[in-house]
């Protein structure tokens, strides 16, 4: 087997539960959509972890650069008023 | 070595007695020799994930033998559990069809060995799944689902291996026609079945005939195979008369309960 040529990979994620949001559990290579699932089934689903998967071809995700950090990411970590931490939650609130 | 010998006759004039038992047996031998087989794979697959899916398929096969081994084991009712039944019976006491001991060859052959096997265990899970025997039917309901996913898998891997290059449309088409003539035994019936259709407990594999032509032919269309034509059919499994290949198999298998008797974790 030649490898990705032939066998394309995809991005694999699981919903663990109904109610919770597919995560990304990792990747695997497939000759198409159908043979993925198989896949996906077999090697990520095996201890019970999902009730239902996602499969994405690897080239159909946009990732952001990672040399593009700093302007993207870091001028956020300056704004912690972002955070809902500065509220005082009175007791009779309870459990949020 | 004597104890032993005299064992093996009286254990197969036992369930020689006991269609129920005979049946279970064949059920379980089944599941473990082809559980085995598929094992075989493990770290030799031709991908990671192949190598994954093919150990899934053979754990829940030798999953279905334990279940089926302990049934048999307690319908006998001389003692001998899961364990004893396995490690303990010589190749000429197993039962199962010739197909399933039939060595894993290429990728190719592995899958139709596969497709062929599954495409009848599922509907004559489902069926199993109404027996009047609880105990087996509950066993079947619960296989019912693992082999339909064995089916898929078969199915969807021949297509792509059938439809594929020309080398692998040769190798799937060389592997139908070897293992073709060892289909027959999957819908053979003799005394043991026949008392237990009459019950209730066992469907007779006559009716699922047709189903399991259908899946075949299905399959085999959309991977441009050519159905091998009707003719003389393998038998000997379901009553003893093994190719040569269980006996490795066993030795494989058995050989720590042969070496260490009573040996375990």
């Amino acid at each position: 087997m030649t490898g990705e040529a032939k066998l394309p990979l995809w991005e694999v994620f699981i919903r663990a539960r109904n109610g919770l949001a597919h995560k990304h559990v990792g990747s695997l290579h497939a000759a198409d959509a159908k043979m993925a699932l198989q896949a996906a089934r077999d090697v990520y689903t095996r201890r019970g972890e999902g009730l239902s998967i996602w499969l994405v071809p690897s080239t159909a995700i946009v990732a952001s650069d990672p040399d593009e950090k700093g302007m993207l990411f870091e001028p956020a970590e300056s704004k912690i008023y972002r955070h809902p931490t500065f509220y005082e939650v009175p007791d009779e609130v309870g459990h949020m | 070595m004597k104890s032993g010998t005299c064992e093996v006759a009286m254990t197969a004039t036992a369930a020689d007695d006991m269609p129920l038992v005979q049946f279970t047996l064949r059920l379980a031998d089944n599941a473990l020799v082809l559980g085995h087989r598929l094992s075989e794979w493990c770290g030799h697959a031709p991908t990671l994930e192949e190598d994954i899916g093919l150990a899934n398929i053979a754990l829940d096969l030798i999953g279905q033998a334990r279940a089926l081994y302990t049934y048999a084991g307690t319908a006998e009712g001389r003692g001998r559990d899961e364990d004893k039944l396995a490690y303990l019976r010589d190749a000429p006491q197993y039962r199962n069809i010739l197909l399933v001991e039939q060595p894993n060859g290429d990728f190719a052959a592995t899958i139709v060995r596969q497709l062929l096997f599954a495409a009848f265990m599922a509907p004559f899970w489902r069926a199993l799944s109404a027996s009047k025997d609880a105990t087996l039917a509950a066993i079947a309901a619960k296989a019912e689902k693992e082999t339909a996913y064995h089916l898929r898998h078969a199915g969807e891997w021949l297509i792509r291996l059938g439809d594929g290059t020309e080398e692998s449309h040769r190798r799937a088409q060389a592997a139908l026609d070897e293992f073709w003539p060892y289909s027959g035994e999957l819908f053979e019936t003799d005394q043991v079945e026949r008392a237990l259709i009459k019950t209730g407990i066992v469907v007779d594999p006559a009716t699922l005939k047709a189903e399991w032509d259908r899946t075949l032919d299905d399959i085999l269309a959309e991977a441009t195979l050519t159905r091998p034509a009707a003719g003389w059919m393998q038998t000997g499994g379901r009553s003893g008369r093994h190719s040569e290949h269980l006996g490795y198999i066993l030795a494989e298998l058995q050989f720590l309960q042969r070496a260490y008797p009573g040996a375990s974790w």
